[in-house]
């Protein structure tokens, strides 16, 4: 029997020629192809977000360059520890994230539930120490627009009593910060996005979902989330560590 | 399967083959393999943190985005499944990490050929 006779007499075009899952779309031919198509889709979403933090990494090594003892001492007034903190959390969030598409490709409810809710925890985690980070420079007055006193850069502090700079210079480091807020704040702003996300997606799993063939929206979201990963792990050595012994 | 293939004889232009540049398996990744990328990414993060503690010189910043690039590189091809996707997948993240080096590079070129500080 042909296809449209067949559509003739079910009324329902598409819906003709064989069994498939409700999740599938019509216009597309199988499951493969439509998650195929949706990884496809959101590699490219990932590659603008690429473009996007990639213009402020490139005004962070030019104004770095440009503005270098601002930078300097600027990255000498973060804490070490905490960034080394944040990146184990993001990396192990990664990690746990993986292991919640696993579960969904697998099939096992219980553990995506469990994977996912340590994801969430890791992610809060993150954002709590960033918190503490930024109300500590608030504290030390190192808020561009809203509370920054670039005298107090201008002696060297107990861990770095080289810090000299000229009152210019000090004032240069207003920059290093707007870039270091501007950074670590779109990068948070997606951290909260993730965690919401993520929420979402752990609600509906809880409901059954997700573990039933159709695990796109769980395998798009860790994409996104190694993502947020990616940019931080070159936040780190940037914001952290390379000015240490300059 | 009979109907299957009743439905690519009708739309000839659909159908997916090996040669396709879409056909993928879809790969499952084993925790074994999440586990030991994930382990490698902590020991990278670790041995970053240590060697910002030595004086490299300018070494330093080299070493540090060295070690982020491999780190980047690892989540990409395993955690992000890179590694395991279809042709189609490795092209448009090849050709957008490319194109991000360009743009990087030409903006970086045209800073770097001047006098610092002095346009």
């Amino acid at each position: 029997m042909d296809s449209h006779t067949l559509a003739a007499q079910t009324g329902e075009i598409g819906h003709v020629e064989h069994e498939h899952p409700p999740f599938l779309r019509h216009h597309f031919e199988n499951v493969a192809q439509q998650r195929e198509a949706a990884t496809f889709g959101m590699w490219l979403f990932l590659l603008t977000e690429i473009m996007f933090f990639g213009g402020l990494f490139c005004a962070y090594l030019i104004f770095r360059n440009w503005y270098y003892p601002a930078f300097v001492a600027g990255s000498h007034s973060l804490h070490i520890w905490a960034g080394t903190l944040n990146t184990t959390l993001l990396i192990v969030s990664s990690f746990t994230m993986a292991m919640a598409v696993h579960a969904a490709e697998v099939r096992h409810r219980k553990p995506l539930l469990a994977w996912m809710i340590a994801t969430i925890i890791l992610g809060c985690g993150f954002l709590c120490v960033k918190a503490y980070e930024w109300h500590d420079e608030w504290v030390e007055h190192h808020v561009p627009g809203l509370n920054f006193n670039p005298a107090t850069l201008e002696h060297g502090t107990k861990a770095y009593p080289d810090d000299n700079l000229a009152p210019d210079m000090a004032q240069k480091t207003s920059i290093y910060f707007s870039l270091y807020f501007a950074m670590t704040g779109m990068h948070a702003l997606h951290m909260i996005i993730g965690v919401s996300l993520l929420t979402f997606l752990l609600i509906r799993a809880w409901g059954g979902a997700y573990t039933s063939g159709h695990i796109a929206p769980v395998e798009n979201f860790g994409l996104y989330w190694h993502f947020v990963d990616i940019v931080w792990i070159f936040l780190f050595p940037l914001l952290y560590l390379i000015s240490r012994h300059q | 399967m009979e109907q299957q293939h009743e439905h690519h004889h009708h739309l000839p232009h659909l159908e997916l083959g090996p040669s396709e540049p879409t056909h993928t398996q879809f790969h499952i990744v084993s925790p074994k393999t999440y586990l030991i990328i994930g382990a490698c990414l902590l020991i990278f993060t670790a041995s970053t943190t240590a060697i910002s503690y030595v004086d490299l010189g300018e070494f330093n910043a080299v070493v540090a985005l060295a070690i982020a690039c491999i780190k980047a590189t690892l989540v990409v091809l395993f955690f992000m499944h890179v590694k395991y996707s279809s042709k189609l997948t490795k092209l448009t993240v090849a050709c957008g990490f490319f194109t991000f080096l360009v743009l990087i590079t030409m903006t970086m070129t045209d800073y770097i050929s001047r006098a610092w500080g002095r346009w």
